[in-house]
């Protein structure tokens, strides 16, 4: 077998709603487990993609269940591209400063901390504005 | 859905809340009733077991986030025991072990409160 025949491509469309997390992490998993990622990789990955999602809900919905999120997983050997898509009210990555963790707790701001632990998490984190007033979250890890 | 439980058990002066499954932004809502309660309740010692809680987003750890300065302005806290390790370490990515106590087990952190009551 070579390593070009796990290249995928797959999709999966959600509504909007804090229950469907568990959906979009079994989703990833089981990707993420073809391609071969270690386990500790894995749980990386799935905690971004929720992370990302549950911002979406969140800050693009504010917690309207009527909202569709599109993950979509692209594995192109050796790069696994997750690119999480909606329609919601876009906003401005740049506007959101990197927290300094210790004056966070002191704060007890909660917010923001999704953003930072994808940045921990993943290689790469992008943030696009498509066009039709969509907002996409691209994340990449590389198999090692 | 998430498979989630949060169940509350009392020894001597400390509350234990035990975690099971997995913590996201669907399920800190229960964890938030919990904490919720105890203070109603003027409970303001806890110890969180995670033995065994598998999984956690920022939604669960800004819970703990929430709640830590209530329960330590009434001479209570909120002291951590029985980690999974890879739970551990997201806890570890957002700094919480600088201001907060980590235990291997049960015992050993409500012997932290027990001795703090004797001291006063």
């Amino acid at each position: 077998m070579t390593s070009n025949s796990k290249n995928f491509k797959k999709e999966l469309v959600i509504k909007s709603t804090t229950e469907n997390l568990s959906k979009v992490r079994d989703f990833t998993k089981s990707s993420a487990e073809a391609i071969g990622f270690s386990k500790e990789a894995i749980g990386k990955i799935i905690l971004a993609v929720d992370e990302a999602c549950s911002n979406v809900i969140k800050h693009a919905y504010k917690y309207s269940e009527e909202g569709e999120i599109s993950v979509s997983l692209n594995y192109k050997d050796p790069k696994f591209v997750i690119s999480i898509t909606d329609e919601g009210t876009h906003f401005d990555p740049d506007l959101i400063p990197e927290p300094d963790i210790k004056e966070y707790h002191k704060q007890k701001k909660v917010g923001g901390l999704g953003m930072f632990l994808m940045k921990k998490l993943m290689d790469e984190v992008k943030y696009k504005n498509l066009s039709d007033n969509r907002n996409q979250v691209i994340l990449v890890k590389y198999f090692q | 859905m998430a498979d989630f439980n949060v169940n509350v058990r009392e020894v001597g002066v400390v509350n234990i809340i035990e975690l099971k499954g997995y913590l996201d932004a669907h399920t800190a809502p229960e964890l938030e009733s919990a904490f919720n309660k105890l203070i109603d309740d003027n409970n303001y010692k806890v110890v969180v077991n995670f033995d065994e809680l598998n999984y956690i987003s920022s939604a669960g750890l800004g819970v703990f986030m929430a709640y830590v300065e209530t329960m330590r302005e009434n001479k209570g806290d909120i002291k951590f025991t029985n980690m999974k390790e890879n739970v551990y370490n997201i806890f570890d990515l957002l700094g919480f072990p600088m201001l907060y106590e980590f235990f291997k087990d049960e015992k050993e952190a409500v012997d932290k409160f027990e001795d703090k009551s004797n001291d006063q």
